[in-house]
């Protein structure tokens, strides 16, 4: 029975046995709290410092489903904490706090918070906490393509209702007859720790360059219009643990990408045109909130601001997919460099170099560098993993586009933890071929983003820092760094203010590529440039970017969550026209590709529901910056 | 029998807590949260929130001391002092501790030094009040306290 229970209401278990961390300074709330969570049949852990809580989530990732944090905190600001979460643990966390003013639930909110309770707290509000942690993992779902079904079934953690681990097992084999993945079972019987529902933390199925490779080879032999339904893509790629689901759910942003890359290149003819006096539209900085800073920040880094302003966000994905080499190598990843980053006319190490200017602006679009130098930079960006196969891309401006910049930002995504930078590094090639964008590298751009868990962000850093092309970059670095967000100035920075802008980047340099390195990396600045504003990612959400690169852009902080996946897609989906939807946090796009990136970014229309919900990100879609 | 009059009595003087503005719903609540796994739950709530106001009051005292005053510490302080309030339903205590805030935010070092004497009247107030309380609802027994509490 349970176990019927469990499949067929998840929901009904679910909240019980929820496993929630309460932080709160006041041992008298914190009480009152934990006692609200018992009686509402959570499972509770308290603490009264924050430190403690980062501590505690650190060490296993996949103890918590829930985090209730006090605002006013002696150790560290409640805020900071949010922060932490979001990045590192892409978490759902829900703000406490006596003081009820406009301003700080504002800030809560573009913090990340999906939620924010005044003291005192009564049970009524307590007992609907769960649904952020559902529609977070349905939205981690969404863009993992897993199937959530699986989740479902987990509900364990203790408090679940009757259902053992076991039932749970036992359900979900039978939730997943199709489904390849053993992953869930394992994990329920490892505790449901990662699988439940709760978490979520399904593992995510990362479309890396080369799974996505077949993919679009699968998709290409059997005729995307006709043939190519998952069950048969599925079969003809032949790769393990991947479901006829998560196969579907690729297919889909996949064919919105082709849709959204079509528009663009329309638009990018446009903006070819435009490019010449676009820089005044590719630096949209202006328009852009966010970007605005990056304007300081480009100047201040030097940036190319023309040259970015050259590229013409539009324009510069027609070019992309052009010039073959260009549409990938020059994109620079869109989300971040694009601002004059770009450099491009030098930069790019790749003959593209000036498409590498583009570098995309760290964020995780350091990915969508690696569509656009893809030759070059690809090898760099491997660090990720993905880049290699940037270099394969670039070819096929659309097509490869696509998986390139997915490469990439896999790559980078699910490398942001190790180093995202490192692609960016590589993506200093693209940037301007010159080393000094190195510097920009994520490893600076990591320190900026060092709260951010930005494990995804990282590989942004790394693009923004390249999209600075070198040197700018890494002026800009440092600048960004003390936002984050202010992508501005270096790719890394964007990476920094919030992963999700370099979603937006990596639009824009998607776009950019196509510049042929002319193009300034405004593009990808851009967005950062609205990361700028504000320092959370969360926050970028003013920036025009957001128009331009839906929602593609991986939220820094789903990014993280996605394994990368999302991230990786992010760039990549840029290219791809927002392939993947990055969770609407990472829609940071780049302003400049402003237009291309919306064209592109549409796609993304799931990552703008993720926005609304649970993590503050929701704003995101666009917002790359967050 | 005997505790009859005494339930009344309780059930009396927990109503009057509430009548005066003493206690809101918050109390309420605590109440609710009582129960035969937790049965003294709202007094050990209480007695958390004694010994926490006692060291916030302190450091308020301290930093009223000083002048200038820290009008940004003050409040800091006073905000944490009314969230632990409100947590526990302490209702004039709460307001004294909104109005000192306003004091603080508009610099009115001589009102927050008045508002803060009137704060810890009231706390002071509250205080003797709901240890008598307790002391009542003990000897009442705690099937008849939540007997009496429930009605």
């Amino acid at each position: 029975m349970t176990v019927e229970r469990a499949i067929s209401e998840p929901k009904d278990q679910f909240p019980i046995g929820m496993r929630v961390l309460a932080v709160d300074d006041d041992p008298t709330c914190l009480l009152l709290l934990e006692t609200l969570l018992r009686r509402c049949q959570y499972n509770v852990t308290t603490t009264s410092q924050a430190i403690t809580a980062l501590k505690l989530l650190r060490e296993n990732k996949n103890k918590f489903d829930l985090v209730i944090s006090d605002v006013h905190m002696p150790d560290m600001d409640g805020f900071k904490l949010l922060e932490h979460v979001g990045l590192e643990m892409d978490l759902p966390v829900i703000m406490l706090s006596a003081n009820g003013d406009t301003k700080l639930v504002m800030k809560g909110i573009t913090h990340g918070a999906c939620d924010y309770l005044l003291k005192p707290v009564r049970i009524e509000e307590l007992q609907n906490i769960w649904q952020h942690v559902v529609r977070r993992k349905k939205f981690d779902r969404k863009d993992g393509d897993n199937s959530g079904s699986q989740d479902k079934p987990h509900i364990d953690n203790g408090g679940a209702a009757g259902m053992g681990g076991v039932d749970q097992n036992g359900k979900l084999n039978k939730k997943r007859k199709d489904q390849n993945e053993d992953e869930d079972e394992e994990h329920d019987e490892n505790g449901h720790d990662n699988e439940d529902p709760s978490t979520q933390k399904k593992p995510r199925v990362v479309w890396s360059v080369e799974l996505h490779r077949k993919f679009v080879a699968a998709v290409n032999q059997l005729g995307i219009d006709t043939e190519a339904v998952p069950k048969k893509i599925l079969e003809l790629m032949n790769v393990e643990k991947l479901t006829r689901e998560n196969v579907a759910s690729h297919l889909q942003k996949y064919r919105l990408y082709l849709k959204r890359i079509s528009c663009v290149a329309n638009q990018q003819a446009n903006m070819a045109a435009a490019l010449g006096s676009a820089d005044s539209n590719y630096l949209r900085m202006g328009p852009l909130n966010g970007l605005g800073t990056f304007h300081t920040l480009a100047g201040s880094d030097q940036l190319h601001n023309a040259a970015l302003r050259s590229f013409p966000p539009s324009g510069v994905l027609g070019r992309l997919n052009t010039p073959a080499g260009l549409g990938m190598r020059g994109l620079p990843s869109p989300g971040m460099i694009q601002l004059g980053h770009v450099q491009n006319s030098g930069n790019t190490s790749n003959d593209q170099s000036k498409l590498q200017s583009f570098v995309i602006p760290g964020n995780h679009n350091a990915n969508t560098l690696q569509g656009m130098p893809m030759s070059l930079e690809l090898d760099q960006l491997q660090n990720n993993k993905g880049v290699s196969h940037i270099g394969e891309l670039p070819t096929a401006a659309n097509t490869t586009v696509f998986p390139v910049s997915g490469s990439l930002m896999d790559a980078r995504i699910s490398g942001c933890s190790n180093n995202p930078l490192l692609g960016v590094t590589s993506n200093s090639l693209m940037l301007e071929g010159s080393s000094q964008q190195t510097t920009l590298h994520p490893s600076n751009l990591r320190d900026s983003v060092s709260t951010m868990g930005f494990q995804n962000g990282n590989t942004l850093s790394d693009f923004t820092s390249i999209a600075t092309a070198s040197n700018q970059l890494q002026c800009s670095k440092a600048d960004l760094q003390c936002q984050a967000s202010p992508t501005s100035c270096n790719a890394g920075q964007i990476i920094r203010s919030a992963p999700p802008e370099w979603n937006a980047p990596y639009h824009s340099n998607v776009m950019c590529c196509s510049i042929n390195s002319s193009i300034p990396v405004n593009g990808a600045m851009v967005p950062l440039g609205q990361c700028l504003d504000q320092n959370n990612p969360n926050f970028h959400r003013n920036m025009d970017l957001d128009s331009i690169a839906p929602s593609n852009f991986v939220d820094p902080i789903s990014l993280k969550r996605s394994e990368g996946f999302n991230s990786a897609m992010e760039p990549a989906v840029i290219q791809k026209e927002g392939y993947f939807q990055p969770r609407p946090q990472g829609g940071y796009n780049v302003g400049s590709l402003e237009d291309l990136a919306s064209a592109m970014m549409k796609e993304g229309p799931d990552t703008r529901k993720l926005a609304d919900g649970d993590f503050g990100c929701n704003g995101y879609s666009h917002r790359t910056c967050i | 029998m005997e505790r009859n009059p005494m339930r009344r009595q309780l059930a009396i003087m927990r109503q009057s807590l509430f009548d005066q503005g003493y206690l809101d719903e918050q109390f309420i609540q605590l109440e609710e949260l009582q129960d035969d796994a937790n049965p003294n739950f709202v007094e050990e709530v209480v007695i958390l929130y004694y010994r926490d106001s006692a060291r916030i009051i302190l450091n308020l005292e301290q930093a009223l001391e000083r002048k200038p005053f820290d009008f940004n510490k003050l409040d800091g302080l006073m905000h944490q002092f009314k969230g632990s309030s409100s947590s526990i339903g302490a209702k004039k205590v709460k307001a004294e501790c909104t109005l000192f805030r306003e004091y603080c935010k508009s610099g009115n070092g001589e009102g927050c030094t008045r508002a803060f004497q009137q704060l810890k009247r009231e706390y002071a107030t509250l205080k003797r009040k709901l240890e008598a309380y307790f002391q009542l609802a003990r000897q009442a027994g705690p099937a008849e306290t939540a007997c009496c509490r429930k009605e």
